[in-house]
């Protein structure tokens, strides 16, 4: 479905999450979080480079791993990106939701 | 003569050896498994155990009566896997080379990997039952518990049989039932997914279900400590929850011979081709069962139905052919909910598990995602199908390895 935001019209999935990632710009991520009360400070830009970089290299993104990252721990994650990180996290970059391993 | 050797003599490795021993054969080919352990165990049978639905007797036999004579089986500890050398460590020094390998050496939890949880409390107020001791030890505990607050929770994904604490959930409220005790027990299923399950169309179901039982359900959490003091379970923002008893199934990981041969990811599990199941890194390394990274359930299904097409795709490498693209996900799962009633899904890597009829497309008898008691029979019946043909490496009829959209209700299809 279509969606206006930040002046500009994106495509979204039922949950929210871009499809297609070249429509996302530092606007479109600011009004996102937004969405969420998440006023986006230099760690979180730090953050959501990292998501959009590690989805670039097809890595499978979870909690754990953000943990290991070296860019930030959990505990910071969750400080960041209240309730649930990832999903939150990875909305606002733009990228897709990661898919829970079965 | 060529060596193929097989890591693990669980569900997976055992059934390998059952299907290529007819295979490759003498003089040309020595087939040998390698597993340190001597007992076989029906592990779905664990979910039972606390229950006192099945006795230890039920689930363990010996790992020599799955294993066909011309293969040559050896008890010891692997050491290190030296994949550049095509070699096999054992402790005691002894090396063995190999033309071909397959790792199946499984999934195991490491309580460890949470602050707490292997702590004062445990095996006391906090339990798993995704180990024989495990289970056995909450057993001695339900026979007498007197109630308060049930927590069923997930560490972290994946795990083995995604399905099992919610079945342990269901089961539990259909025991304290029995027990005419269900009102002094509180049940909270804890879960850091964000519903029941990970596929939308059988979380929705599984809802359903927590609710009519009265299981309160806490999603997205994701613990990163039990305080063992105050007896509650904390996650990284900061909620709590509280408990009398906690069931928990700690994070799984692969066998740590993947650590010590250099071989595994994060949580020891091998990169693996998920349609050829062949190892990323060396083409002569096949990966089966919970051993490996593929985005499949690790469920003793899918080790099933990966072990008929990786016999195939073993003798095209052997003769120098390309390998068959074949395993596509699939699952058969069925999910014990209490009362002498089950639900049946079955899934792939696109597919989510839907309603319908199975095996037979608009007959069954068994039916897809929704409770019955003949899935239950199913269930019970299963463990005879395990040790008498899944084992074996006998094709059970009607179910085929890549799975069936027939009979099965899909939108858009």
């Amino acid at each position: 479905m279509e969606k206006t935001i930040a002046g500009k019209t994106i495509t979204v999935n039922e949950e929210g999450y871009l499809t297609d990632f070249s429509q996302w710009d530092e606007k479109v991520g600011e009004a996102l979080a937004a969405e969420d009360n998440i006023p986006l400070s230099a760690r979180h830009w730090e953050i959501l480079k990292y998501l959009q970089n590690e989805q670039k290299n097809q890595v499978a993104l979870s909690i754990r791993r953000i943990g290991k990252s070296g860019v930030t721990d959990i505990k910071e994650f969750y400080q960041l990106f209240p309730n649930a990180p990832l999903k939150t996290a990875t909305k606002i970059a733009g990228i897709p939701k990661p898919a829970s391993c079965i | 003569m060529k060596n193929l050797i097989i890591l693990g003599a669980g569900t997976a490795g055992t059934m390998m050896a059952n299907h290529l021993h007819h295979e490759l054969k003498q003089p040309e080919w020595q087939i040998t498994i390698i597993d340190e352990r001597t007992e076989h165990h029906y592990q779905p049978g664990y979910l039972f155990l606390p229950f006192d639905i099945y006795a230890p007797e039920d689930i363990i036999k010996t790992i020599e009566e799955f294993i066909p004579k011309e293969v040559q089986l050896i008890k010891q500890k692997i050491n290190r896997i030296l994949p550049k050398e095509n070699l096999i460590q054992l402790e005691d020094g002894k090396g063995l080379d190999y033309d071909v390998l397959i790792i199946a050496t499984g999934a195991k939890i490491a309580p460890e990997e949470t602050e707490g949880m292997k702590g004062s409390e445990w095996q006391k107020s906090v339990f798993d039952f995704y180990s024989f001791e495990g289970s056995l030890a909450l057993r001695d505990k339900l026979r007498d518990w007197e109630g308060g607050k049930l927590v069923v929770h997930i560490t972290e994904m994946p795990i083995k049989c995604p399905v099992a604490p919610l079945e342990f959930a269901f089961l539990a409220d259909s025991f304290f039932k029995h027990k005419h005790m269900r009102d002094k027990v509180e049940i909270t299923y804890v879960t850091p997914l964000s519903g029941a399950f990970t596929k939308p169309k059988a979380t929705e179901a599984l809802e359903h279900l927590l609710h009519e039982k009265g299981i309160n359900i806490e999603p997205d959490f994701a613990i990163e400590r039990v305080d063992n003091e105050k007896k509650e379970i904390v996650d990284y923002g900061g909620k709590t929850i509280p408990f009398d008893l906690l069931v928990t199934v700690p994070t799984n990981k692969g066998d740590e011979l993947m650590e010590r041969s250099g071989m595994g990811d994060d949580l020891n599990y091998v990169p693996t081709h998920k349609a050829t199941l062949q190892s990323k890194d060396y083409a002569n390394i096949f990966v089966l069962g919970d051993a490996s990274n593929i985005p499949a359930s690790k469920a003793g299904s899918v080790a099933h139905f990966e072990a008929e097409i990786l016999t195939d795709n073993i003798l095209r490498y052997v003769k120098g052919e390309p390998l068959k693209e074949e395993f596509d996900g699939h699952a058969n799962c069925f999910i014990e909910t209490g009362g002498g009633k089950a639900l049946l899904i079955d899934f792939n890597y696109t597919h989510e598990p839907v309603e319908g009829s199975f095996p037979f497309a608009g007959i069954g008898p068994l039916r897809l995602l929704k409770e019955s008691r003949m899935n239950h029979m199913g269930k019970l019946a299963f463990r005879w199908i395990y040790w008498n043909v899944l084992l074996k490496g006998t094709h059970i009829p009607f179910v085929s390895a890549t799975m069936s959209e027939k009979g099965k209700h899909y939108e858009n299809v």
